[in-house]
């Protein structure tokens, strides 16, 4: 029974789903709905849980001394910072613009989340710098694409040569349009083909 | 020693330049504000020009859908035919009698002659008028009903509906082909599952940990299912070579998943006491703060072996550069076509879309499993039959095969 009931619930939910594509009926589109909005309440549960997850994993390693442990002390200090500044009844509410909630979200985790991001750029020319040595010929292909592309984008390469824009084009449009669709279309086939493994029990490896 | 403004010029005649340069921008500002100002006025002043009403051709309900949509068609406004530009907009109006208050249900650019609303209750009665406007006046149509929506039970999706049948078919007949013939269902291999034992071994050998991510999004999503299954294989050799396995999740739900997953596999090879829940723990849901927590654990844990499957997004090349800044063996893989480029340039292996679905089975060489992966490809080969036929027929100037397949 522990197994069966887990299984036969993805059972019937998969094959629910699977129909409610080719039937619009309202009815039916109202349980469909019905069904995501239990999931919304269910994520809203597992917010908590993290929270309490992310409190307790760093309360023990500030108890134990853990390696590093500082940093679990700044991150819990963090938290009942931020549970505070969100939770207490600033006027009107917590997030109007300027209140100490979002001035700390505007002017620490925004500019910190920016950094992060912009590591991406140093991080895609080291990419490059490997993934473009010519060690063979298709290594070698992806370069002359990559130079030909890199020249289309950018002001100087028209300068140089008026057609980079245009073989630009071309190939994102053709070789490379053609390239993701032709993945996309395993991707796709891929799914389904995971998808009736688990609706019919068949992948269970979760729950042995 | 103090700094000058700028060189070459002393302070007083920057100053007299600066000023001059500030009169002169208020003056030609003053000026565009005074011109546009008079434009304002000058439509203001504009005398009301009538304008011909549209006239409704009909209204319909939506086909194939679930009762809650109308389509409205119109003649355009006559004024608009002979007079481009007079009209700029049609305002679609709805009310529950022909007497009824008229509502905006929406609008249209000029020249548009058809709408959907699709905010309609099936088998409830709705009149609907057209109002053209132009700059200066509207014209209201006459009112036409009334219109009502049917619910209809199926979406007339023939050809989508009957791809799906055939998917499902060669699936289910391979699935009973592999029960038939046990162990003799041949799937090529996956170099990146090959290189699992290799690098969970080097772990191992080197005394380090394991690090797994299983993507940014939550269990609602494929990928990440498709993750799990992976996890409970990779972990089951984990548990078996004793290595400690470290999953910085950003969704509590994917946590709590992963931790049921790593807990079962660690059972399955009879050590559940190695099994440590906290190695598998939760950082926040923030994607940049999330790629902060995991950087930060690669440098100081410095994991031997990286697995990164499931769905990622700009997240993919800060880690898979970081882990290889490590020295890690990394295994990527993901069905998130924009981020393969990057895992396929920083990392030693990449799984490439479909195979991320495909792992699960592969690693549990199960052939019942191997057999839907060989229903997969038979469904693929109907594929590249239905996109050769499709473009001989497109190049033949026969478009009827090609609608088949829409959508919409």
């Amino acid at each position: 029974m522990k197994r069966q009931l887990p299984l036969a619930i993805i059972f019937v939910m998969g094959v629910f789903t699977l129909v409610t594509n080719f039937i619009p009926a309202k009815p039916v589109a109202d349980v469909n709905q019905m069904f995501r909005n239990w999931y919304l309440g269910i994520i809203t549960f597992f917010t908590f849980l993290g929270t309490i997850n992310l409190a307790k994993v760093n309360a023990d390693r500030a108890k134990e001394r853990s390696r590093d442990w500082q940093y679990s002390i700044i991150l819990l200090a963090a938290l009942a910072t931020q549970l505070f500044l969100g939770f207490y009844k600033w006027s009107p509410d917590a997030l109007r613009e300027g209140s100490p909630f979002m001035y700390v979200y505007f002017n620490l985790q925004f500019p910190l989340e920016s950094t992060m991001y912009s590591l991406l750029a140093f991080f895609m020319t080291s990419a490059s710098f490997r993934a473009f040595r010519a060690r063979n010929k298709e290594a070698l292909l992806l370069l002359l694409a990559a130079v030909i592309v890199m020249l289309g984008r950018v002001p100087i390469g028209s300068s140089i040569w008026d057609g980079f824009p245009k073989v630009t084009e071309w190939l994102m449009t053709y070789p490379n349009a053609a390239a993701k669709r032709g993945i996309m279309i395993g991707i796709d086939l891929g799914l389904i083909s995971m998808a009736l493994r688990m609706i019919l029990g068949i992948e269970r490896s979760y729950m042995q | 020693m103090r700094f000058e403004g700028s060189s070459g010029f002393g302070g007083k005649r920057s100053a007299a330049i600066l000023a001059a340069v500030l009169v002169l921008g208020l003056a030609v500002a003053g000026a565009r504000a005074e011109s546009v100002s008079g434009v304002s006025d000058q439509t203001a002043d504009q005398p009301a020009v009538a304008i011909a009403p549209a006239v409704i051709s009909s209204i319909a309900d939506t086909p194939h859908d679930g009762g809650t949509s109308l389509d409205i068609t119109w003649q355009i406004s006559p004024t608009e035919a002979t007079n481009p530009g007079t009209v700029i907009e049609y305002k679609i109006m709805r009310a529950d009698s022909p007497a009824g208050e008229f509502a905006e249900v929406g609008s249209v650019p000029a020249t548009t002659a058809a709408f959907s609303d699709g905010s309609t209750l099936p088998g409830r009665q709705y009149w609907y008028r057209v109002d053209a406007l132009s700059l200066t006046a509207s014209a209201t149509s006459e009112v036409i009903g009334p219109g009502v929506s049917i619910m209809q039970w199926y979406n007339g999706r023939h050809a989508v509906l009957a791809l799906v049948i055939f998917i499902c078919a060669s699936i289910l007949i391979y699935i009973s082909v592999a029960r038939r013939r046990k162990g003799k269902v041949f799937v090529r291999r996956i170099p990146a599952l090959d290189a699992v034992d290799e690098a969970i071994g080097r772990a191992t050998e080197m005394g380090k940990s394991v690090l797994y991510i299983a993507g940014g999004l939550d269990i609602d999503d494929p990928q990440t299912v498709a993750s799990m299954n992976i996890l409970s294989r990779v972990a089951e050799k984990i548990a078996t070579y004793g290595t400690r396995l470290l999953m910085p999740c950003c969704r509590a739900m994917q946590m709590s998943m992963a931790r049921e997953t790593v807990k079962e596999s660690y059972m399955r090879v009879g050590k559940p006491d190695d099994y440590k829940e906290d190695d598998i723990r939760y950082l926040t849901d923030d994607q940049f703060g999330f790629v902060a927590g995991v950087d930060g654990i690669m440098m100081r844990e410095r994991p031997a072996a990286n697995f990164y499957l499931g769905a990622f997004y700009a997240e993919s090349l800060i880690f898979a550069e970081t882990g290889f800044s490590t020295g890690a063996i990394q295994i990527a893989g993901t069905a998130m076509i924009d981020q393969l480029p990057f895992f396929v340039a920083a990392c030693d292996y990449t799984l490439i879309g479909e195979e991320l679905y495909a792992a699960g089975a592969s690693l549990s060489q199960d052939p019942v499993q191997l057999g839907t992966i060989k229903g997969q490809d038979v469904a693929k080969a109907l594929f590249v039959a239905l996109i050769v036929a499709g473009v001989v027929l497109s190049l033949a100037g026969i478009e009827t095969f090609n609608n088949l397949f829409l959508l919409h």
